[in-house]
């Protein structure tokens, strides 16, 4: 068995959830290789050579891998999966986006979202938004999945892996990034932070949202907001936890003025503490928390930021 | 140009799902469906080319049993000008499912695909992908806006990081995400004429596509629950339990 990992990248860092993906393929087990497919990316294959776990390091350096774009990518990878019993990715939105593309090519199922390795071929991942956990048995002789992060412990430095060259595949040419709204923040990445704090509705507006920014900070910790919060415009998307946001499952998890729909317990269920701040005692996040305070946040948050 | 706008029955958002004893599955008697919600914003946005102008006519395409009639006429009356049904078993793996969808984009030449991202109960967020891989077109996945501009559409799309704005050629396949619109409910004058249009149902041996399963559901359990905690008093007691007992902080 080899396992081909798809690294995902910015061609300067390594994308933390790679490395959960990474452990993945070694619970798979046999050789784990990793492809960097990027332009002026060798940081990033240093970073992966040196990963524990890693046989081998893949790098294909050109012009039309610089910004991600899938159809190139997913060329790239069908060029390379003959030698492969299973390729992975992080279930990233990059992960989303190209692996399917990738199945479809081969002519294999793709299984999305895997929290689990049973055996070679036997995965769990969830379904209906994590409310059922279904164990698959793929048929395929090309194993083509997407890893959840919060469902495998991150790959640790230690290792030194061989790194080669691999050509790359004619550019298609049908898509250009022409803009991004990256945000920019001092604050760690949400999905692989220690500890997260979350705002809802009930924070009330943007301006607000400092309140929650304030705890996050006194705690190290990474922001985020339920649908309704990005809905109502109070934070961007890539803040949203929940089944269609971030699935999170950081040490302690701080939910502030969160109902607890469905849709946001889908995203933050796995993690090891949960603490809700909310002023109506009957909101269904209570049911998931190991401490509730029923308090108004305008007066529990900053009191909680003096305490800390 | 016409829009194809493939879209799922599912079990409504707002139904809380049971899983069937015996693990066989998710219990879908009697239980409310729906359009899934990410196909009824792929639909509105369909429908907003049209009214537009972009687009001359949306055509609405689901694989299933009759059992999903009435949520492809709920998709009719929200102003899709017609729809096509193959008919198969309701549960059609995503990449047969863009096998068919395919054959339906060759036969109906269509300009444009959009679709919803993922639905709301397998969750795995493929078919719109697996079917721009299929036809050989560019894809824009997770849209929050759409721009068409003669043979380039500009697509918005949510990434993890923020947001990346795409510009690809056409035609070409776009998913759906959250932000992209806010669909309309249909009217009953719209529900009074969505039963005359047409629904054009096609036998799956028409299409060629082989719908054998390539993965088998060994079991499908519920998640672990998690208990309720406990209500604390004060802001003094949560720091006190986060630091001696939860010891997280």
């Amino acid at each position: 068995m080899n396992n081909l990992v798809i690294a995902e990248h910015n061609n300067e860092a390594l994308g933390a959830a790679t490395l959960n993906a990474i452990t993945a393929a070694s619970q798979i087990g046999g050789d784990v290789h990793v492809l960097v497919a990027g332009h002026g990316a060798s940081g990033v294959v240093s970073e992966v050579a040196a990963v524990v776990g890693v046989t081998k390091v893949l790098h294909a350096d050109a012009d039309q891998y610089k910004e991600g774009v899938s159809v190139e990518l997913a060329n790239l990878i069908v060029s390379l999966a003959g030698d492969y019993s299973h390729i992975l990715a992080a279930s990233s939105t990059s992960g989303k986006d190209v692996m399917p593309r990738v199945a479809a090519l081969l002519d294999v199922a793709q299984i999305s979202d895997i929290i689990a390795v049973d055996s070679a071929d036997t995965f769990k991942r969830p379904i209906y938004a994590g409310n059922a956990i279904a164990t698959v048995q793929s048929s395929d002789s090309t194993k083509v999945l997407t890893v959840r992060p919060t469902g495998f412990d991150a790959a640790t430095d230690g290792g030194s892996a061989e790194v080669v060259t691999v050509d790359a595949v004619d550019a298609v040419g049908s898509t250009s990034v022409v803009g991004r709204e990256l945000t920019v923040s001092e604050r760690p990445d949400l999905g692989s932070a220690d500890i997260v704090v979350s705002g809802g509705r009930g924070v009330g507006s943007a301006e607000n949202f400092q309140i929650i920014e304030a705890l996050a900070d006194k705690l190290g910790a990474a922001v985020g907001a339920s649908r309704a919060a990005v809905d109502a415009g109070y934070m961007p998307n890539d803040y949203q936890v929940g089944q269609t946001g971030k699935v999170v499952a950081p040490s302690l998890y701080v939910a502030v003025g969160i109902s607890g729909a469905i849709q946001h317990l889908a995203g933050m269920k796995d993690s090891k503490v949960i603490v809700a701040i909310n002023k109506d005692d009957e909101a269904p996040i209570f049911q998931v928390a190991d401490y509730g305070l029923v308090a108004d946040l305008f007066e529990a948050v900053p009191e909680l930021v003096e305490a800390l | 140009m016409k829009v194809l706008v493939p879209v799922k029955r599912v079990i409504d958002a707002y139904v809380s799902i049971r899983v069937k004893s015996d693990g066989s599955g998710v219990d879908t008697d009697n239980v409310k469906m729906s359009l899934n919600p990410f196909c009824e914003i792929a639909l509105e946005e369909a429908i907003r080319l049209k009214e537009a102008g972009t687009v001359t006519e949306v055509v609405l395409v689901s694989v299933g049993s009759s059992d999903i009639d009435t949520v492809i006429r709920s998709g009719l009356a929200m102003g899709a000008d017609r729809a096509v049904r193959i008919d198969a078993d309701n549960d059609v793996e995503p990449l047969a499912i863009a096998k068919i969808l395919k054959h339906v984009v060759e036969t109906e030449e269509a300009g444009l695909v959009i679709t919803g991202k993922q639905s709301i109960d397998g969750d795995n967020n493929q078919t719109g992908q697996m079917l721009s891989a299929l036809l050989g077109w560019p894809q824009a996945t997770f849209a929050s806006e759409v721009v068409l501009e003669g043979d380039t559409g500009k697509v918005t799309r949510e990434v993890d990081g923020g947001l990346e704005t795409v510009s690809i050629s056409m035609p070409a396949v776009v998913t759906t995400d959250l932000r992209l619109n806010e669909p309309r409910y249909p009217t009953l004058p719209n529900i009074m004429k969505a039963k005359k249009k047409p629904l054009d149902v096609i036998a799956l041996a028409d299409t060629g596509v082989d719908v054998t399963k390539r993965v088998a559901t060994l079991n499908v359990s519920p998640p672990e629950e998690r208990s309720a905690g406990v209500l604390v008093g004060s802001v003094a007691e949560l720091v006190e339990k986060l630091k001696n007992e939860a010891k997280v902080i």
